[in-house]
Formats: C-alpha cells, sequence, structure tokens
C-alpha cells in the first residue's frame, strides 16, 4: 500500500491523537493512582508530578513510590525502575525498523515519549498501513497527548484520589487495549506462534516481581514466534 | 521530597530514557541489520501485546488470589473485546464491547 490515509502531518498527528484518545480515557484509574501512591509514599503532591515527568511509567512509578513509601535505599528503586522498563528496549528496537528514515533529533523525541500505548498504537497502525508517510507526526499525536494526560492524571489523583470507587472494573480497559492491540498484531503464523507462547509464559510467570515475567514472555514469544518463521522457510 | 526519592526520579529516570532510546539512537543503521535479526524483531509487537493482556485476562482480578481462572467474566469479555477489533479495526469498539461483556456477565453472576 503506497497511498496514505493522512497526507499532511497535521492530519498524521490529528489520527495518531484519534487512534490513541480511546486509550487515554481508558488510562485514567492507572493515572490517577500514580499521584495516590505518591501521596501514600509520604511524597508531597508536587512529587508525584516529578516522578510523571521523569519516569513517565505507570507501572516502575508505582513499584518505585511503593519501596519508597517501605523506607528502600533509592539504588534499589532504580534498580527495580529499570527492570521493570526494559521492555522500551525492545520497543526501542522494534521501532527502530520503522523509524529509520526519520533525523536523529526527532527520534530522540520519539523516545522521550515512547510507552506502552504510543508503541502498540503506532505499531497496530503500520500493520495495516504499511506506507504511511507522516509516521513520525502520526507517533507524535499520539504520544504527546498522552503524556499530557498522564501528567494531568497525576495532577488530579494528588487532589482527588481517595474519591475514587474501588469496586468498579474500569481497570479492566487497559488489558482490554491491548488484546485489542494484539489483533492487527498477529499477521501470520509464526506472529501468532509468538503471541500464544508469550501468553503462556506471561500468565504462568505472572507472581515473579518486578515484571521479569514479562521480559521473560516476550523473549519467548520471540524465539519461539522465530523458530516457527524458520521452519516455514521464507518468511512471509 | 527526600533525597532517596530525588535520586530515584532523576536517575531511574535518564536510565528509562537511556532504555528507551537503545536502538532508536541507532535506527539509521538497522537497515543494514542482517534479515535473521529484523524477522525475529517482527515477533516484537505481538509477543509484547500478548504478554501485557494474558495474565490480567487469566489470573482474574488484581485482588484475587491470582491463579488460573477460566471461568471469570474477563476471558468471554477479551475474546469478544478482540472480536470487535477485528471486525471494526477501532480500539473503542474493543474497550466498549469487553466492558459491556464483563459488566453484563458479573451483573447477572
Amino acid at each position: 500500500m503506497t497511498t496514505t490515509s493522512a497526507p499532511t502531518s497535521r492530519a498524521a498527528a490529528l489520527a495518531g491523537l484519534r487512534d490513541i484518545s480511546p486509550i487515554i480515557l481508558g488510562m485514567a484509574p492507572f493515572g490517577l493512582l500514580a499521584g495516590v501512591a505518591a501521596l501514600e509514599a509520604g511524597l508531597p503532591a508536587w512529587g508525584a508530578s516529578v516522578y510523571s515527568v521523569f519516569v513517565f511509567a505507570g507501572a516502575a512509578q508505582l513499584a518505585a513510590l511503593e519501596l519508597l513509601g517501605q523506607g528502600a535505599a533509592w539504588p534499589v528503586v532504580v534498580g527495580t525502575i529499570l527492570v521493570i522498563n526494559a521492555r522500551f528496549t525492545m520497543y526501542s528496537a522494534s521501532l527502530a525498523t520503522a523509524m529509520a528514515a526519520e533525523p536523529a533529533r526527532r527520534r530522540a523525541g520519539m523516545a522521550f515519549f515512547l510507552t506502552d500505548q504510543a508503541y502498540a498504537t503506532t505499531m497496530a497502525r503500520l500493520a495495516d498501513e504499511p506506507g504511511l508517510v507522516h509516521r513520525f507526526a502520526y507517533y507524535m499525536g499520539g504520544a504527546v497527548s498522552l503524556g499530557l494526560f498522564w501528567q494531568a492524571y497525576t495532577v488530579v489523583g494528588t487532589v482527588a484520589g481517595s474519591a475514587i470507587p474501588d469496586d468498579v472494573p474500569i481497570g479492566f480497559a487497559i488489558p482490554l487495549v491491548f488484546a485489542g492491540l494484539l489483533v492487527p498484531a498477529v499477521t501470520d503464523r509464526p506472529t501468532l506462534a509468538a503471541a500464544v507462547a508469550s501468553g503462556v509464559v506471561a500468565t504462568a510467570a505472572a507472581g515473579l516481581p518486578a515484571n521479569l515475567g514479562l521480559l521473560l514472555a516476550v523473549a519467548t514469544g520471540v524465539g519461539v514466534g522465530y523458530g516457527v518463521s524458520r521452519r516455514a522457510g521464507a518468511p512471509a | 521530597m527526600t533525597a532517596a526519592a530525588w535520586l530515584a526520579a532523576i536517575i531511574g529516570g535518564l536510565g528509562t530514557f537511556l532504555e528507551r532510546w537503545s536502538f532508536l539512537a541507532v535506527a539509521d543503521r538497522t537497515a543494514g541489520l542482517p534479515e535473521p535479526v529484523r524477522e525475529a524483531l517482527r515477533m516484537i509487537p505481538a509477543a509484547a501485546m500478548a504478554a501485557l493482556v494474558a495474565p490480567a485476562v487469566l489470573r482474574g482480578s488484581a485482588g484475587g488470589d491470582g491463579l488460573l481462572d477460566l471461568w471469570d467474566a474477563r476471558l468471554p469479555a477479551a475474546v469478544l473485546g478482540m472480536l470487535a477489533m477485528w471486525r471494526w479495526r477501532n480500539v473503542l469498539a474493543a474497550i466498549t464491547v469487553g466492558m459491556a461483556v464483563l459488566l453484563g456477565l458479573e451483573a447477572i453472576t
């Protein structure tokens, strides 16, 4: 496919924003929690924003704040953050193949705003539209919007956190987003094998600390998918 | 904010940026990557999405016992959400259908 549904960079940025907006809504409870967790760890409200700007990754922020609340030493907290966020290295490698033609400064900007959601939406879009011309604008339109909302949710969480009801299963919107984005990611037998193997390992290893199960799962999935691809001979 | 909290935020944040930047920083050289490496990288989106979703669906609520639970309403909710995505190629449709199934099944059980 060489045509594109977004003929200008402005249209592409808006398309990126449109595609990520339901995800931004769905992550609201998670973002509020990042604010609440900071208060519970004994940080001032603005400390929550410091974490959302510097670390900008929900799971790592929650784990870091939990550890700080327990009085952990800072190198332990840093180590936990880096292990939980190690998945970004894999996203970075995957995204790099799609963004090789972009200038270095743009790639640094993309890196700062790299999240599970921005990565997933962009790869889903590129799977449906491999010829997307303004892919940098598409990515940033979604990724930067998500970042701004993440900051806003954090602030709201520090102000209104205790008012969030516990019994509404709205948190399941986040797994549903990734379930949805799994669909365009599975394009052939090797990618299907990668998804199944990764899902099985992630479920079995969910009890491991610091998201290690996720790293193990993705590594296994890549290995199994690659193996299926080689056994099938030439890749599709 | 304590010194430990500042150090963890700044060094943890800097390290996280380096993780995010790692391969994007050298992306202009990825065109020369050998085909087997590119084929392996092609598996990452499917593997990553599956790893993010499977435990949340198959091990029940985060507040539960964390055991494998195939009878939880989350499994049909996720499957129908994926079908909605397949049919309409729209994440909002996946969330809407999935949450409707989850809330509906939890209301009648």
